[in-house]
């Protein structure tokens, strides 16, 4: 009994970090360039492409296993760095100022365009990266049997989401981009550079996305169609936490963390299913989520 | 030909009609049925239009497309129901209904929270479907061959018979959607669209609006469904999901919402260009459609509706 | 026809917003016929009364009647529909559409039943529609696109389409800002015109005093969300305490 509630607990701890983790970016995004970025999706099939290349070039240059995990911190930058000037600067800025709605359409452009581009450049195949997976073993807990890596994932999750907590609300570049969430036009009158910081906000977003790809990467059969799931998930997670807040990133892949993984434990059949049931509650009852983001209130 | 005759709509509608329907005979199978799936497709862009006049945008008609197709297909394997016509006109009403139900729940949302609102109801609707296994779950199941009036055509003329039969119902539902854009309620849900405060202050209720606008959206989209369904000779979950939303939205981008042929137009090159590239570029058809629409959104922000208007207002000011 | 009708009646209005006193112990009665002007400086509770009356804002306590029905708790459209409309100070129109397709829209808000297969542009729908376009002097600009227009014509509009539907009161809210000097006359004076037509109650807020000497009769003059003068205008403009608190002079 104890046994299957911690199961339970842990599953859902992990998967919720998963979510948390790849609903971060997604969430920031919105609240500071109000774009709901469909593209993210194909951001992460990027970093876990990337990581799926650049790891096994990494261990045949005979490094210490431990740097791995910096090999993928790596792929997760260059995404990242590659992706923002083309999509921020090049298309998207374009439309700021425009209907939300529009730069959504945009978003879901360049997600098509993604998704084929995964296939030019990679084919067809899956590519496996499992090593770094075994680099931190194995725990046991009495019955219970969890990788390491797996239950690292969750401190990965609370140190990406403390540390863009504490950015924001401790620093002053971090106030600088609250200024820019709450009133984007008196900021820039104020003398802060609004498309430097929309361009950061995005470059974090972006890498956000791509690091939860890199760290997925060993988890998984790194292939085509690994971003769909990624879209409709964080889109889940959104919802229900609500869009462009980070607390609310966080209550919404606990939720959705713990239902999945009471439903895997006690009622199989309606795991998948559980998720959307999640987000249709939320929907009857509180369709902008659980929190707002940060929102001035306008009289 | 005397202009005014040239302007009216049911002349034009009938006049575009025939055209297809002789054009249907002298061109090859494949197209009729691409033609034919592009007016399955186009109809739910219409729904989408409809909206948009209203000032918002579905991302979820996958969701009606979804409940029309399983209608369509439900008679058929369950009540023995294989009539084409009155299969689309029953799922037209039915999807209507469940809009109808739905609306309020949705119809208080504006921009983007009315956008993922919707989104989420097709994927909830979809989670539901790959479930149920009597419904084929994840498969889907086989429709029966379509009847029309008791007779069951021969497989050479089958698609274009259901071609003309949905040339015939669309027209008109063109027509009856035509006239309501131009009427008093149609210009008010355009202004609703523009500022739906004042609306509110001349004392119109945008909340009425926006149902009735779903109503109509989900009515056109169950047929489309039912359409696609039936032409396909099969239905799957797949219909409701994210992505096949993504195709009508792209539709009414395209198109815009000026004009009523230009979303036919529109899910036509829609399905060309699937076809074309699914046969010689496979691994690019979503390239080519992401792209097509940045371009569309950058170079076209009115749709190619505005081009047609901008010809028949020529016509007007003569 | 009486001039004793209670048209508007507002008793004991409260609203605050946090530490802001917006209306405090408002009361006022406007009969029908009467052309009234509110004064105040910004923020003095004009606005706030304006947004209460029209069923924008709900006050905290206190009530608004009109013709004796208790109309405190509904919203905007409820409120139109019972007889009273507004403009805005800056025009709320609906900009890609021409001044007669914005004109239909509010006469077409103000009828209870639509065809839907009747064209909104339909010769019963233009006879109206001419009558107030001549009336606000706008027969010129009738099928330009209200984007372009100049702002006068734009505040115009916005008063005529308040007006489609005959209310029984109309609040214009600074009907002559953003106007240069030289054409607030000629505005306020075709405004004056065509709402002279029907003996129609107008209550409308202005900062200009020439222009409330002018066009109304009555004046009521709001400081820091209070009620300080309520009487014919002369009287009122001369108060001491209106002097100090909203006009000015010495």
């Amino acid at each position: 009994m104890i046994d299957e509630i911690l199961t339970i607990i842990l599953d859902g701890a992990i998967y919720a970090s998963w979510l948390f983790i790849v609903a971060l970016g997604l969430t920031f995004v919105f609240g500071v360039l109000k774009i709901l970025n469909i593209a993210h999706g194909g951001i992460y099939a990027l970093g876990a492409y990337s990581t799926a290349t650049l790891v096994p070039i990494f261990y045949s240059l005979g490094m210490p296993d431990q740097l791995v995990i910096l090999t993928m911190l790596v792929s997760a930058l260059a995404v990242a760095i590659v992706i923002t000037p083309i999509m921020e600067r090049g298309i998207l800025r374009r439309f700021y100022g425009q209907d939300e709605v529009l730069i959504v359409l945009v978003t879901y452009a360049i997600y098509l365009v993604l998704e084929d581009v995964q296939k030019l450049i990679w084919g067809m195949n899956s590519l496996y990266v499992y090593e770094p997976r075994e680099l931190l073993g194995a725990l046991e807990l009495g019955s219970l049997y969890y990788v390491g890596y797996d239950l690292a994932l969750i401190g990965l999750a609370i140190f990406c989401g403390l540390l863009l907590w504490l950015v924001l609300n401790k620093t002053k570049s971090g106030k600088i981009v609250l200024a820019v969430i709450h009133n984007p036009e008196i900021s820039g009158c104020m003398g802060v550079n609004i498309n430097k910081v929309y361009l950061a906000a995005f470059f974090v977003g972006a890498f956000l996305a791509a690091l939860a790809g890199s760290f997925t990467a060993p988890l998984i059969s790194v292939q085509v169609g690994i971003s769909v799931a990624v879209v409709i998930e964080s889109f889940a997670v959104v919802i229900i936490g609500g869009l462009g807040s980070i607390p609310g990133a966080v209550i919404g892949a606990l939720i959705i963390g713990m239902a999945r993984a009471a439903c895997v434990h006690k009622l199989p059949e309606a795991e998948i299913f559980i998720m959307y049931f999640c987000m249709a509650g939320m929907l009857i009852f509180r369709p902008k989520g659980l929190f707002q983001g940060t929102q001035a209130r306008k009289i | 030909m005397p202009l005014k005759l040239l302007n009216n709509v049911i002349f034009q509608s009938i006049f575009l009609m025939s055209l297809l329907i002789v054009v249907g005979v002298f061109i090859p199978n494949w197209l009729v049925f691409v033609i034919t799936k592009a007016i399955a497709y186009g109809l739910v862009g219409l729904g989408i239009i409809t909206l948009m006049r209203g000032g918002l945008v579905s991302f979820g008609q996958g969701f009606v497309f979804g409940i029309g197709g399983y209608t369509a297909g439900l008679l058929g394997t369950q009540a023995g129901l294989t009539d084409a016509m009155l299969l689309l006109f029953i799922s037209f009403l039915f999807t209507g209904f469940i809009g109808l139900i739905i609306a309020p729940l949705l119809a208080r949302y504006r921009d983007i929270f009315f956008a993922m609102l919707s989104l989420a109801c097709s994927m909830v609707l979809y989670g539901i479907l790959i479930k149920i296994d009597a419904i084929g779950g994840s498969d889907g199941f086989v429709l029966p061959e379509s009847t029309y009036f008791g007779i069951s055509p021969s497989p050479e003329y089958a698609d274009y018979i259901l071609y003309v039969v949905s040339i015939l119902m669309t027209g008109v539902v063109s027509i009856l959607l035509r006239y309501y854009y131009n009427s008093t309620p149609g210009l008010i849900a355009l202004a609703v669209r523009e500022n739906e405060l004042r609306v509110e202050y001349l004392g119109s209720s945008a909340f009425n609006v926006t149902v009735l606008n779903f109503t109509i959206a989900a009515g056109l989209g169950g047929m489309g469904g039912a359409l696609n369904g039936i032409a396909l000779g099969h239905i799957d979950p797949e219909f409701t999901y994210w992505t096949t939303s993504g195709e009508f939205v792209f539709i009414s981008i395209l198109a815009g919402y000026l004009s009523v042929p230009a979303v036919f137009l529109a899910a036509l090159l829609l399905e060309l260009v699937r076809s074309f590239s699914g046969r010689y570029f496979p691994d690019t058809w979503q390239l080519i459609l992401g792209v097509f629409l940045i371009l569309s959104i950058i170079f076209i922000p009115s749709g190619i509706g505005s081009f047609f208007k901008q010809f028949f207002d020529k016509f007007k000011n003569k | 026809m009486s001039k004793n009708i209670n048209l508007l009646r507002v008793e004991g209005i409260n609203k605050t917003f946090g530490a802001v006193v917006a209306a405090k112990d408002i009361n006022m009665t406007i009969q029908k016929g009467e052309r009234v002007s509110l004064i105040g400086s910004n923020g003095a509770g004009k606005t706030t009364f304006m947004n209460m009356v029209t069923g924008y804002l709900k006050p905290d306590t206190g009530s608004i009647f009109l013709k004796n029905e208790n109309i405190t708790s509904l919203n905007p459209r409820v409120i139109t529909q019972k007889g009273i409309s507004r403009s805005f100070q800056i025009p709320q129109i609906f900009e890609p559409m021409s001044t007669w397709e914005n004109l239909l829209v509010a006469l077409g808000t103000s009828q209870k039943n639509h065809s839907y297969f009747k064209n909104a542009r339909s010769k019963e729908n233009a006879d109206y529609i001419n009558e107030i376009l001549s009336r606000f002097s706008l027969d010129e600009f009738a099928h330009r696109q209200v984007s372009e227009l100049p702002g006068g014509v734009r505040k115009l509009l916005d008063i005529a389409m308040a007006l489609v539907r005959k209310p029984d009161i109309l609040l214009l809210d600074e009907p002559t800002s953003g106007v240069g000097a030289k054409e607030k006359y000629p505005l306020m004076d075709t405004i004056a015109k065509a709402l002279s037509v029907e003996n129609l109650t107008v209550i409308f807020v202005e900062h200009d005093m020439d222009i409330v000497q002018n066009y109304s009769e009555r004046v009521i003059a709001f400081y820091q969300g209070e009620i300080i003068a309520d009487g014919k205008c002369d009287k009122v403009l001369k108060d001491e305490n209106v002097q100090e608190f909203v006009t000015g002079k010495t």
